[in-house]
């Protein structure tokens, strides 16, 4: 126990950070999840064929594609694709990018092929006459999807975005390999230094569970919320 | 775009890539029993089994694989009476510590996979079988398991795309499976987008045969 104390002699403020951090990754991750998924849900759902073709190869190569291969790709090649576009614009200089800013890309990138098959698959299930009703009523087009379709495509999203919501929190475990410091990489420090692994990656799997129980927890009543008058 | 690299890095990727192959059937066959037993173990009245059961699945399941790949490699070294054991032959080879890892793995989501098939079982054709009078034993064997593997075959298929996705986890382990190397050959030649496009198409290229396999058999076990 004395290995989990707070202050220089333990583990314990280090892992907490930690702990912080794997939380602020997932939610960076998820909300720029969020935002690929606002622009290539549309795409899916278009009636052009060149725009599903878009969509669709984004989701099939991201879910088709081991998820450290992504996480590769943003480490060796994100620097240098900011330098090329800097140096489009005269500017020269070497820049590097933290390992927070990357590793969240790449995991939110994955999560927004994930959140899009999701958005599409509610967008799908609502009813149609929802959308002539809308119409009917002569809502305007922004209208119409702000106040009646995305509602509901919330509540029917809901389930299967926490799933995602799961995805993602396990899949910034794969960041500790670029150095950013969450709870994969402080315990692979911790296990260096104390010779102790297997206490350190085992608290590790406890503050997993934790984190995915608590959130399991605050989705279902956020379900519950959602679901008045069903 | 540096075409010769894509060109040069191909058949080394490739050779990878058999890496890759040997870890995901290996532990998918062995993830498969597991599965088989701990769905069967889900289905026990007795309280005791049951709730083993979940834990294991609930657990494995509810934290990450690279977790789960560490504690198994670096972290069971540690125990001095699993050092002198026979069990430290398998052990200190991260080969096996990556399959024993994934077959743990994937057996908790087959394990819930096979369960729900087999709860989903219409109690009619139990009772069919019961009323020819045909044992328990063999109902189970002869009736259960294969409408419940039936009835598992879309959601198994994406489990092993996602074990696919998986093994690249080996090469945090020392493993020069498809990432590993993918990964070695980035870090010497600064060229990640054309080792990406390689490595990426060969996963993909896998990921679609294994699409195809599922849906052929689907169709042909469908009733």
């Amino acid at each position: 126990m004395e290995l989990l104390a707070f202050g220089d002699t333990g583990w314990g403020d280090e892992l907490f950070r930690a702990t912080l951090m794997t939380i602020a990754v997932s939610i960076t991750a998820m909300l720029i999840g969020f935002s690929f998924a606002a622009i290539f849900t549309p795409l899916k759902l278009s009636k052009f064929k060149s725009l599903n073709l878009i969509a669709n190869i984004y989701t099939t190569v991201i879910r088709g594609v081991p998820e450290l291969l992504v996480i590769y790709l943003f480490f060796f090649g994100g620097s240098g694709a900011i330098m090329f576009v800097a140096s489009m614009f005269g500017y020269n200089e070497y820049i590097e990018i933290n390992a927070f800013v990357t590793g969240s890309f790449a995991i939110g990138i994955i999560s927004g092929a994930y959140s899009t098959e999701v958005f599409r698959g509610a967008i799908q299930s609502i009813d149609k006459g929802q959308f002539e009703a809308a119409k009917v009523l002569g809502f305007s087009k922004f209208k119409q999807f702000y106040k009646i379709i995305f509602p509901q495509m919330l509540r029917l999203a809901i389930p299967n975005l926490s799933n995602v919501w799961q995805i993602t929190l396990k899949d910034t475990s794969l960041i500790s390999v670029t150095g950013l410091v969450e709870i994969m990489r402080q315990s692979y420090i911790a296990a260096g230094s104390t010779r102790d692994p297997l206490f350190f990656y085992s608290f590790a799997a406890v503050l997993y569970l934790l984190l995915t129980f608590l959130s399991m927890k605050l989705i279902n009543k956020l379900e519950v919320k959602y679901s008045r008058g069903y | 775009m540096d075409i010769e690299l894509m060109i040069n890095s191909f058949p080394k990727l490739l050779n990878a890539a058999v890496v890759t192959l040997k870890l995901l059937s290996v532990s998918l066959i062995v993830g498969l029993f597991i599965g088989l037993l701990f769905a069967i173990l889900r289905l026990s009245k007795n309280v005791f089994i049951n709730k083993f059961a979940y834990g294991y699945s609930y657990v494995f399941r509810g934290t990450p694989l690279l977790v789960q790949i560490f504690i198994i490699y670096f972290g069971l070294g540690q125990i001095e009476s699993l050092r002198t054991s026979f069990l430290w032959v398998i052990l200190k080879e991260p080969y096996w510590c990556a399959i024993i890892a994934f077959a743990l793995n994937t057996g908790a989501y087959t394990s819930e996979i096979l369960r729900s098939a087999f709860q989903t079982i219409k109690p009619g054709i139990i009772e069919a079988g019961q009323s020819l009078g045909i044992s328990t034993k063999i109902i189970f064997y002869k009736i259960q398991i294969p409408i419940a593997i039936r009835q598992s075959l879309p959601a198994y298929g994406n489990e092993i795309i996602l074990m696919l996705k998986g093994t690249s986890l080996a090469s945090t382990v020392t493993l020069m499976d498809l990432t590993g190397v993918a990964k070695y050959i980035i870090s010497t030649t600064f060229k990640p987008i054309e080792v990406f496009v390689v490595a990426g198409g060969i996963y993909l290229f896998i990921t679609f045969i294994i699409h195809n396999i599922i849906k052929y058999l689907e169709k042909r076990y469908s009733f």
